[in-house]
């Protein structure tokens, strides 16, 4: 967290990811009356998720909008508005409803501009929490973000700490193009940070660097970032020194960051929660074959999850890729000397 | 409270939130057929307490309580017959009950296992209950067309709540109905609640019966709170429905009373004077009530009853609790019909983690997850 960076009316808090999201969303309403909140749920009862929370009370009802259950019409809409010049952040409660939103993003949100030549944009964020591991019912686990990352004229932004979702979602909003945010639930109340409620954005299209090391880069996204740090740290005390990327922003991707990083390593083990095949790690994996292959020593590896629905709950801890595996694959990088 | 829950000219009714009769009873529903209604009804809301409480000791999952909806549940199941299919949503437990999905397999579900979806009997070809809301009701749509197509002279039920009839696809599956005149009765659980978005934030419409206007069906509402209004609305539509005249749109007003699932907290967003007025209108009760002034229920067979029912449902739980769990691989083995290469690859790597783990504890070295 950058210090000092105390502008006139900045206040520091102690927050988890999802009161990040809070902040900043609190943060955008506060500067730019463009800015509106809609969404099943986001009102009264601030969210499923309490992302909301006090958000209606503050800002009112033109301004925190809970919409008829209905995803298609949220991102429709949130489309309508943005052409307009209004900045929808459209919330939809689990990603694993955003689907009937898809047409809407994908013909729609991201082909605006494009199909005007720039005479109509679409500046919305449609916010969804994502990904497994918290016991939710069916359908309120997925991962599918590369579904989104391969819809062109859309960005993919997902935070993994509180700063990130503070800095990343205040750049997304303000984003001229549509962006889908996707905030890992499972480490909603994980780690509490402090936040500077400054209003500074973080940049987009970046990977974050979490961690220095020689000998191999670990690359992931989300919650997995945090068995990806587990990991790093057990490596750290068997004397492996494994540098760690944040990617981020999913799409478009920052390839630049990854690269300059297995080129210095020659080693890399690519980290996602989504199921295996066609995933953002494929493209990942993909991309180092095409740009780093010289400078590899070993294969690049994937830790990921299976190429099946997510299972119920009971027993969902058998899909979710783990500190272990992600170990296991360092260690598999680096036996390949 | 948007809708309001007393019986109305215009809203079918035959046993009011008093336990008076408000006109005649048809004619099939005999004292034998008030008492077994009644009996589930107590089931199913004594299950769905034990299944709360099962949430709050940590040995189930989010669950979502059908509490004051008992009536619908039970009106529905009893009208349906052995060869209509079901489309539940999440709040029929009651229905599914009468057609042979069992209580422990209720649990199952909510607990996190598929194998709770397992239906055998007359529910051999229902639908599990759906989580996306209002997508099933398309499917209600292509089993009742594959009915209309094959001749079939039955019928589908397909269940959802005031919230989903905001989603276009309830829309363009009742629209189907209509317009292919098909063998589907939807039923809206109009419980005035989304969660946290009370009805009349749904829709500008007065009813939501009112919607089968737009799609050229029947529409009506009915009492949800009296089991014979539902039972007998149900009753009609679907004879209506097997002879090839058409489908029909039923709103079942009622009221959640309990909270929207183990993981919601209502009192964040609707006031307790209006939870409590809608316990006035308990379908539970009311039946209970008809029934002893009928002289037809005592409080010996009160006592029956709930010891029986306890009994029920401890077995069911006691079946639940001791479950064997399902293989490791389980969750690979239906993805396809036959297991592709690449699961196949996939599920060896699974067992040689899951190997892996089980060496890591047992060697007792420390797990860094
Ligand atoms: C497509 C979709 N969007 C959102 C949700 C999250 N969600 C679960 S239940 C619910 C409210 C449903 O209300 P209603 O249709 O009235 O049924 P009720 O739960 O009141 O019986 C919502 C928004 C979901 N399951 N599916
Ligand atoms: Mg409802």
């Amino acid at each position: 967290m950058t210090a000092g960076n105390s502008a006139q009316g900045s206040d520091t808090h102690e927050v988890t990811l999802v009161e990040a999201v809070n902040l900043a969303l609190r943060r955008a309403l506060t500067d730019d009356p463009e800015v509106v909140i809609l969404g099943e749920d986001v009102g009264t009862n601030g969210g499923v998720f309490r992302a909301t929370l006090g958000l209606r009370e503050q800002f009112g009802y033109k301004r925190v909008i809970d919409t008829p259950l209905a995803e298609a019409l949220i991102a429709g809409i949130s489309v309508g508005m943005a052409s307009q010049g209004m900045r929808p952040v459209a919330e939809i409660q689990f990603m694993g409803f955003i689907n009937s939103a898809v047409e809407q993003m994908l013909c729609h949100a991201g082909r605006l501009r494009n199909r005007t030549r720039g005479r109509l944009s679409c500046p919305m964020v449609l916010r969804a929490p994502f990904g497994g591991g918290i016991h939710a019912p069916e359908h309120h686990s997925e991962s599918t973000e590369a579904m989104f990352a391969h819809m062109p004229g859309l960005r993919v932004v997902i935070p993994s700490s509180p700063t990130r979702a503070y800095g990343l979602l205040l750049s997304a909003i303000r984003d001229p193009d549509p962006v889908v945010f996707l905030e890992p639930k499972r480490i909603y109340r994980l780690v509490r940070q402090q936040v500077v409620d400054d209003g500074q954005g973080l940049p987009l299209d970046t990977c974050f660097t979490l961690r220095q090391g020689k000998d191999l880069t670990m690359v992931s996204w989300g919650a997995m970032i945090h068995e990806t740090l587990l990991a790093a740290k057990e490596l750290a005390r068997q004397g492996v020194e494994a540098e760690v990327i944040d990617v981020a922003t999913i799409s478009p991707l920052d390839m630049v960051t990854i690269l300059r990083s297995v080129e210095k390593t020659g080693r890399c083990v690519v980290i996602q929660e989504a199921p295996r095949s066609f995933g953002v790690g494929s493209e990942i994996s993909a991309r180092i074959g095409e740009e780093a292959l010289l400078y590899l020593r070993s294969p690049v590896q994937r830790v990921t999850g299976y190429d099946t629905p997510m299972p119920y709950p009971k027993n969902e801890n058998l899909y979710m890729p783990s500190t272990a595996d992600i170990i296991e694959a360092a260690r598999a990088t680096l036996e390949n000397a | 409270m948007f809708d309001n829950l007393d019986q109305a000219p215009g809203k079918l009714g035959y046993i009011d939130a008093r336990g008076k009769p408000v006109r005649e009873l048809p004619d099939e529903i005999d004292v034998a057929w008030l008492q077994a209604s009644y009996r589930h009804m107590v089931r199913i809301r004594q299950l769905d307490k034990k299944a709360v409480a099962l949430q709050r000791t940590g040995q189930m999952h989010t669950y979502p309580s059908c509490l004051g909806q008992e009536a619908i549940g039970t009106g529905i199941g009893l009208a349906m017959q052995d060869d209509d299919v079901l489309v539940p949503y999440y709040r029929d437990q009651a229905t599914q009950t009468i057609r042979g999905v069992t209580m422990q397999q209720i649990l199952q579900v909510w607990g996190g296992d598929e194998r709770g979806n397992l239906f055998t009997g007359v529910a051999a070809k229902d639908f599990p209950n759906s989580v996306p809301i209002g997508t099933q009701m398309s499917h209600a749509a292509g089993i009742a067309t594959a009915m209309k197509s094959r001749g079939i002279k039955q019928a589908v039920v397909a269940n959802c709540g005031d919230g989903a009839t905001s989603r276009g696809d309830v829309y363009e599956a009742l629209n189907l109905v209509g317009v292919w005149q098909l063998p589907m009765v939807a039923v809206i659980n109009n419980n005035q609640w989304a969660i946290s978005v009370p009805r009349s934030l749904q829709t500008g419409t007065r009813t939501l019966a009112e919607k089968a206007l737009a799609v050229g069906i029947e529409g009506l509402q009915v009492d949800g709170n009296d089991v014979v209004a539902v039972y007998q609305a149900v009753s009609q539509a679907l004879a209506r429905a097997r002879s090839g005249k058409g489908g029909t749109l039923i709103e079942a007003v009622s009221y959640r009373l309990s909270d929207h699932t183990t993981a919601d907290d209502a009192t964040r967003y609707r006031d307790a004077s209006e939870v409590s007025q809608a316990w006035e209108y308990d379908p539970v009760k009311r039946l209970q009530i008809f029934l002893h002034e009928l002289g037809h229920w005592t409080p010996t067979q009160e006592q029956t009853l709930l010891a029986e029912v306890k009994q029920q449902v401890d077995a069911a739980v006691t079946a639940y609790l001791g479950e064997v769990p399902q293989a490791a691989d389980d969750f690979m083995a239906y993805v396809f019909a036959e297991m592709t290469p690449t699961l196949l690859a996939q599920r060896d790597q699974l067992l040689a983690k899951l190997e892996r783990d089980s060496v890591a504890q047992g060697g007792g070295s420390d797990d860094s997850r």
